[in-house]
């Protein structure tokens, strides 16, 4: 029986295993070998000495880390009040379904939808001119590219926090209230620490997306907000150059891993300090 | 403080619906732009009826979705038993660690290494190209959803089982398949939201043959506005929303069926 158990386990190993080499490990390990397979110099760095003494990109970088931060602080500072006020209603689960039912509609479509509120007629504009302003460029600027992408990603943060605070045992702010707590004192000391693991995967999940938002770039950002994911769409598909795009792609994976390893790290300073 | 959490709600959902809710009416406009409202008018859901190759192309997107999300929950269910499974805890985490590698890669990260990967394989860019590259990530998502399912399951309940005479066959379709039941489905779930609302993997593993609606929005919406595009958005929001409210009322019943059970037994 036992040795049945095991050639199952085997067998589950080696279905997952070969599918992790051939569409996890084979595509990325390509993508670092396009990245040193420079055309007619053959195998070498060429391309990531000229992506890291290369002015622009490295501007792009930064403005594209800066972009995606942005997002996620304001789809944070949204999100968390929501997440918050979500778990205090009666029909909670009903409400988060309405709050999730928008990934459902594709993001191209809600992209296209600012397309129509955002324009030079649009519905925003006519507003903005019925109160008494003028007419406002508001497509093609950096705040619509804000906009629209904070709220596509709105959904993604709001989700992991809400299941973060209905997790929190219901007695430890109830007891934080009776020792006197004022109910900033309990958000501050209790809730927001308890909940921090939602807010850790909700930040994961709109951070990363948000650096490789190409379509919104374009559609809404009118080509003003250019990041790496543009850049990377633009070696690939309309340039051609697969090794540069390739380079960019590998410094992008990289530059994630060290954020992710460097977040990780201070948490657990942060534990021993406490110790 | 009630009023100010009422006030947040609204207007979170205002913000939320807004867009969406303009894109719906805007549908029915006889004129063809999304300003100025014309008059109203079926004029684009008739467009969007004789429009063969953009409804063609919803069901494209459609059964992608489904194929897609159908393989990389088996493929997913299998790996998270794989992973369970594995006492050696070098292996556990390096099998969780490249699972996760698709989870966290930016989209263009994926759609770049799939078209790489495509190529150097010979592969012509097409449905196949994209629904392996919709399998791929999705199944980190059906495996995160599975894994803690299996943890939580009572290791007792396999052991009875075995003891008892079941062959692993048997302990597999009869204990834990059932018990892991709601992380399959929730996995096969998010597959397919992750399947439906992705862009930016298709866009670079497609070929001219094949499109999805993503993509064909993207391509639509450079050349200008057409509200046939409000209309197809405004029915799969009608559909959506008849999907939760029937989800929630299907889960409604059951948890009121299962509190009445509770209730028996304590009788």
């Amino acid at each position: 029986m036992n040795s049945t158990k095991k050639r199952f386990t085997e067998a589950y190993l080696g279905v997952y295993g070969l599918w992790l080499l051939a569409f996890v490990v084979a595509p990325l390990l390509l993508l670092l070998i396009q990245s040193l397979n420079v055309p007619g110099q053959g195998l070498s760095l060429a391309n990531y000495r000229d992506f890291f003494t290369s002015g622009p990109y490295l501007a792009m970088t930064v403005n594209s880390i800066w972009y995606a931060f942005l997002i996620t602080v304001i789809t944070l500072g949204i999100s968390y009040p929501l997440a918050l006020c979500l778990t205090k209603l009666k029909h909670r689960q009903f409400w988060l379904l309405l709050v999730i039912l928008p990934t459902w509609i594709n993001l191209l479509l809600k992209t296209y939808a600012f397309i129509g509120l955002l324009g030079k007629d649009g519905l925003l504009n006519q507003s903005i001119e019925a109160m008494g302003f003028g007419s406002q460029q508001l497509l093609f600027t950096n705040g619509a590219f804000l906009l629209v992408a904070a709220y596509i990603e709105l959904p993604f943060m709001v989700l992991p926090i809400y299941n973060a605070l209905l997790d929190i045992d219901p007695l430890l702010p109830a007891a934080s209230r009776d020792l006197g707590a004022s109910s900033f004192q309990t958000l501050k000391k209790i809730i927001w620490p308890l909940s921090m693991p939602g807010v850790k995967t909700g930040v994961q999940t709109v951070f990363i997306p948000s650096l490789s938002l190409f379509m919104i770039t374009r559609l809404i950002g009118g080509n003003k907000v250019i990041t790496l994911g543009t850049a990377i769409e633009e070696h690939f598909l309309v340039t051609q150059n697969w090794s540069f795009g390739s380079t960019i792609g590998v410094v992008l994976i990289i530059a994630m891993a060290l954020t992710m390893a460097l977040t990780t790290d201070r948490k657990k300073k942060k534990r021993r300090q406490r110790k | 403080m009630k009023i100010i959490e009422r006030f947040w709600l609204a207007f979170c959902f205002f913000l939320l619906y807004a867009p969406i809710l303009f894109l719906a009416v805007y549908s029915f406009n006889s004129g063809d732009a999304m300003q100025g409202f014309a008059g109203f008018s079926w004029v684009h859901y008739q467009e969007l009826w004789q429009d063969t190759r953009l409804l063609q192309i919803v069901l494209n997107t459609l059964i992608l979705a489904l194929t897609s999300s159908l393989i990389a929950t088996a493929i997913g269910t299998i790996g998270a038993l794989a992973i369970y499974r594995t006492e050696r805890r070098l292996l556990k985490q390096t099998l969780l660690g490249l699972n996760n590698v698709l989870l966290v890669s930016p989209d263009v990260i994926i759609g770049a290494a799939f078209l790489i990967l495509m190529t150097a394989l010979g592969l012509k860019l097409g449905f196949l190209t994209v629904l392996l590259a919709h399998v791929a990530f999705s199944i980190p998502i059906v495996v995160l959803m599975v894994l803690p399912k299996l943890q939580e399951m009572n290791r007792d309940l396999v052991l009875a089982a075995s003891d008892l005479g079941a062959k692993p066959t048997e302990v597999l379709t009869k204990v834990t398949l059932p018990v892991i039941a709601p992380g399959i489905f929730a996995g096969f779930f998010m597959a397919l939201t992750y399947s439906l609302d992705d862009f930016a993997v298709t866009f670079f593993v497609t070929g001219n043959g094949f499109s999805t609606l993503a993509v064909e929005v993207y391509s639509r919406a450079r050349q200008g506005v057409s509200l046939e595009i409000n209309a197809l958005s405004t029915i799969m929001l009608g559909l959506a929303f008849v999907l939760v409210l029937g989800y929630y009322a299907y889960s409604q019943k059951t948890t009121s069926r299962k509190a009445t059970k509770l209730k028996e037994k304590v009788k």
